[in-house]
Order: C-alpha cells, then structure tokens, then sequence
C-alpha cells in the first residue's frame, strides 16, 4: 500500500501524545471499575449508569479521535465512520422499536 | 498545490488516485463502518434479550467483572502498543516497530486467552450457547469479537513476519496505518461491549 500525496502532508501525534491519551483512556477504565463497585456500597445507578455511559462515549472518541487519527485525517474518512456508526443507532432502534412495541416472540 | 492524481514517485507501488486518498485506507474505512452496522445489530440484540435468562444465570450472577476489566486494560494498552508501533515505522525505526507490533499481539493474545478462559468458566456453570437468549446473544456478540481480536492477531503476526524478512520497508507505513485501524475498531467494540453488556446489566441486575 503506497503513501499518497494526502498522507504525505498530514501529520499524526506524537508518541507523547499517544502515551498521554493511553494513560487518560486507563484512568478512565479504572473510573468505570470504581464506579461498578460502587453500586455495592448503595450508589445510586441512576446517577452511575449514565456516568458509565459517558466515560464510554469518551473513550471511544478518543480512540476514535487520536489513535486512528479521525481528528487529523481526511474528512470523508470521518463521514464514512460515522455514517456507520448513525446506521448502527438507526438499526438499534428499529430493533427496539420493533421488540417493544410490536408482538412479542414468545421466549 | 500539488497534483493529487500524480503517480508517486521512488516507489514500486506507484499508483494514483481522484481524490488523493490511499484506495486501500478508504477501503479499511469503509470496511470498519460497515461492521458498525454489524456489531450494532448484535449488541441490539443482547440487549433484547439480555432479561431473557429462561431461569438460567442472569448477568450479576455470571460475570467477573473485575477480571473482565483487567482484559479490557490489556486490549486498551494494545491500542496503545499499535499507535507506539505506527510511529516508529513512520519515524524509520524498524526495530521499535517490531517490538510494539509483536508487544500489541501478545496484548491481543492475552486478550483472547481471558476470554476463551471466561467462557470455559461460564460452560462449568451450565451456561452456554443454548442456555437462554440472553447465554445466546451474549455469545454470540463476544464470540464474534473475539474472532475479530483472532483475525488482528494473524495480521499483527503476518507483518512481524514481513518485516523480520524485510519486505516491509518504512515506505509501506500505510499498511501497518490501516491494519492499526482494524485493530482500533476491535479495541472501540470492546469499550462498549464492556459497558453495555457487562457492567450495566450486571449492575441492574444485582440481587438488593
């Protein structure tokens, strides 16, 4: 696969960047864990789900972002994920949609 | 400006393109929003029928989520391992490269090692394919990540491999780049994985 003139004049991070974005991105997963056991101690799962689901969402960005590089590639490479990433919340909720709302399989 | 549809010069790959885009990067791209479709279609489903136990173990009562969490460190710290490895064969540095790329496919081994660990666990207590819909989508859903972790790892290898022989020159960046965004996606699946079908079932639905 060959560099092309597009790759040639973009730049990616830096390892210290790289590294500083795997340390968030474990600090983040620690969080999740600390998180998870303090439904135990009587934390409302109300407030921690949603926290869960954030930290999700940023860490997914992040690897997203940096470490395959979206935030510095190309804009149609950005359209083509999240193109996809948009038909998968579409077909999520049609199945939702579907189970809830319509006849139920009978399990 | 320069012409995006040239040639590229001093290389045997030489090819051009309309837009000035790698083909195969676009490709890789266009792949990777194509399995969104695919993992979102299995992780809807596990979320369907994550209630449906058939009186068979719930997700509190299954999982380890403090070993979960340790492989989902180590494929995170994968990721990490193949962008250290990206950039050292842009920088030319062939031997950090294969350490990094050998590093993140033990990584991914590990990875696939916990999991195949997990699921013999999870056979012992009666919990299988055909245990409820819930056994089933979870299998499935996990089943065909670690696929995916399986298929990076033999890429990972295979360029090891190219490089040892060294028909994997710096010039050839781009194909470690788009490999590493496999990668990436597979590590991106298993953030949410971790949180939507781990952690939130087992915390709702925890006994008390």
């Amino acid at each position: 696969m060959a560099e092309t003139e597009y790759d040639k004049e973009h730049t990616h991070p830096g390892v210290g960047q790289y590294v500083e974005i795997g340390i968030i991105l474990a600090v983040m997963t620690l969080l999740e864990v600390i998180l998870f056991e303090s439904f135990d101690r009587g934390f409302s799962t109300q407030v921690g789900i949603p926290a869960l689901i954030v930290l999700t969402i940023l860490k997914f960005l992040l690897v997203v972002l940096w470490f395959m590089h979206l935030r510095f590639d190309h804009k149609l490479f950005r359209r083509l994920f999240f193109v996809g990433v948009a038909l998968a919340l579409l077909v999520f909720g049609i199945v939702g949609a579907n189970f809830y709302l319509g006849p139920q399989p009978g399990f | 400006m320069s012409d995006m549809s040239a040639p590229l010069p001093g290389t045997d790959y030489e090819h051009s393109t309309s837009l000035g885009l790698s083909n195969n990067k676009m490709a890789m791209w266009t792949f990777i929003g194509s399995e969104c479709l695919f993992f979102g279609a299995l992780i809807s489903t596990y979320l369907i029928y994550v209630g449906r136990t058939n009186e068979g173990p719930t997700p509190a009562g299954i999982y380890d989520v403090p070993f979960t969490s340790v492989s989902t460190f180590i494929l995170l710290m994968s990721s990490l391992g193949m962008v250290l490895a990206l950039a050292a064969i842009q920088a030319g540095e062939m031997r950090k490269f294969r350490t990094w790329i050998l590093a993140t496919g033990l990584m991914g081994a590990t990875f696939l090692a916990g999991q195949f660990y997990e699921f013999t666990v999870f056979a012992a207590e009666e919990f299988n394919l055909t245990t409820s819909p819930f056994s089933s989508s979870f299998f499935v859903l996990t089943g065909f990540h670690g696929l995916h972790v399986a298929l990076g790892i033999l890429m990972l290898l295979a360029m090891w491999t190219a490089s040892m022989m060294g028909r994997l020159p710096q010039q050839l960046h781009t194909t470690v780049e788009n490999i590493g965004l496999y990668w990436h996606f597979v590590d991106i699946v298993w953030i949410i994985i971790f949180t939507v079908v781990y952690l939130i079932p087992a915390a709702t639905t925890a006994p008390g």
